[in-house]
């Protein structure tokens, strides 16, 4: 069933959940590009690109073997337990119980490591591993993401269109400051990406259970709602108890 | 062979980060589909059981994490 209401959850989903994960790996290829040089930084990105590719080509192929009903339960128990993880740290931080993510922090630590490293003979690899293994794991997570909020209706190629725009986005406005994108409010992304990804989660378990949501597809924003209340009323009984002083850090 | 290590355990903390949080979601997922097949619960009960479970095991994670860290 592809309707508007899918089309643009899915979509949405993706761009927003790949939009943080880009994010974090562009603050470390900016950090080895402005700090050692943007050799290393394009190459890794490059290499990690090219495994990426390697491992959809190699996996991709085998959901299309897995039948519909048990690939929507697999993909709902996955999204349950990768949102469930994300709102959980996006409600803690809401909270003031863990730091906010920092990217100003995270571009200076890397920019420090690699000026540590900078007489090392192999200066110029460890900087370009740097690169790869950012673009690898934020590319693994975009991947899963991708997979994850697509392939329960088929819906891939809209998925990959919001990583896409997700991945333009943050070029863009990147290489317009040339600076980390630090004022991205992520918590608040993380917020929506994790109720999102676990109504999803919610949604494609009823379906592969065979369970008839009440409005169909549109129900997944019924399930998101009931999420969303919930999540901030856990923020508030959290924020509601005496919080020691100066506690942020992780 | 630490970025190989690097990666898998990004994956694995892709899905677990409160080990209880993910186990008793495993095991609620695992009891309503259960339940489901052998016709003892309706689909679409079962599936708003998993949504109200999942509330109950999130507030549960996040109480366990604000005690741990209020000391």
């Amino acid at each position: 069933m592809t309707s508007l209401t899918t089309i643009t959850s899915t979509v949405t989903a993706s761009f927003l959940g790949s939009f943080v994960e880009v994010v974090e790996a562009f603050t470390i290829v900016l950090a080895v590009g402005l700090s050692r040089s943007w050799r290393p930084a394009f190459t890794g990105t490059a290499v990690a690109l090219i495994v990426l590719a390697a491992l959809v080509a190699l996996f991709g192929p085998l959901l299309t073997l897995i039948p519909l009903h048990a690939l929507q339960f697999a993909v709902g128990v996955l999204l349950m337990l990768f949102g469930l993880r994300w709102l959980r740290k996006a409600i803690l931080r809401a909270a003031g119980f863990i730091a906010l993510h920092d990217e100003a922090k995270a571009f200076a630590e890397e920019t420090e490591l690699l000026k540590r490293q900078a007489a090392d003979r192999r200066a110029d690899y460890l900087a370009g591993l740097a690169a790869f293994k950012a673009v690898l794991l934020e590319g693994v997570e975009v991947v899963f993401i991708v997979i994850a909020v697509g392939a329960g209706h088929g819906m891939t190629l809209y998925a990959s269109f919001g990583a896409l725009a997700a991945l333009i986005a943050v070029l863009a406005i990147g290489l317009a400051v040339h600076r980390p994108l630090a004022r991205v409010p992520e918590n608040a992304l993380k917020f929506v990406v994790g109720l999102m990804l676990t109504s999803f989660g919610v949604f494609w378990i009823g379906e592969g259970l065979d369970a008839e949501w009440p409005g169909a597809d549109l129900s997944i924003l019924g399930i998101l709602a009931v999420l969303a209340v919930a999540s901030f009323v856990m923020v508030r009984w959290l924020r509601g108890g005496a919080l020691p002083a100066g506690r942020t850090a992780e | 062979m630490s970025t190989l290590r690097a990666i898998i355990a990004e994956l694995f903390s892709l899905f677990i980060d409160d080990g209880a949080l993910a186990l008793l979601v495993t095991l609620l997922i695992g009891l309503v589909a259960a339940a489901v097949k052998l016709a003892v619960l309706p689909p679409l009960v079962g599936a708003m059981l998993l949504l109200a479970g999942a509330i109950v095991i999130l507030a549960d994670s996040l109480r366990r994490a604000a005690n741990k860290r209020r000391g």
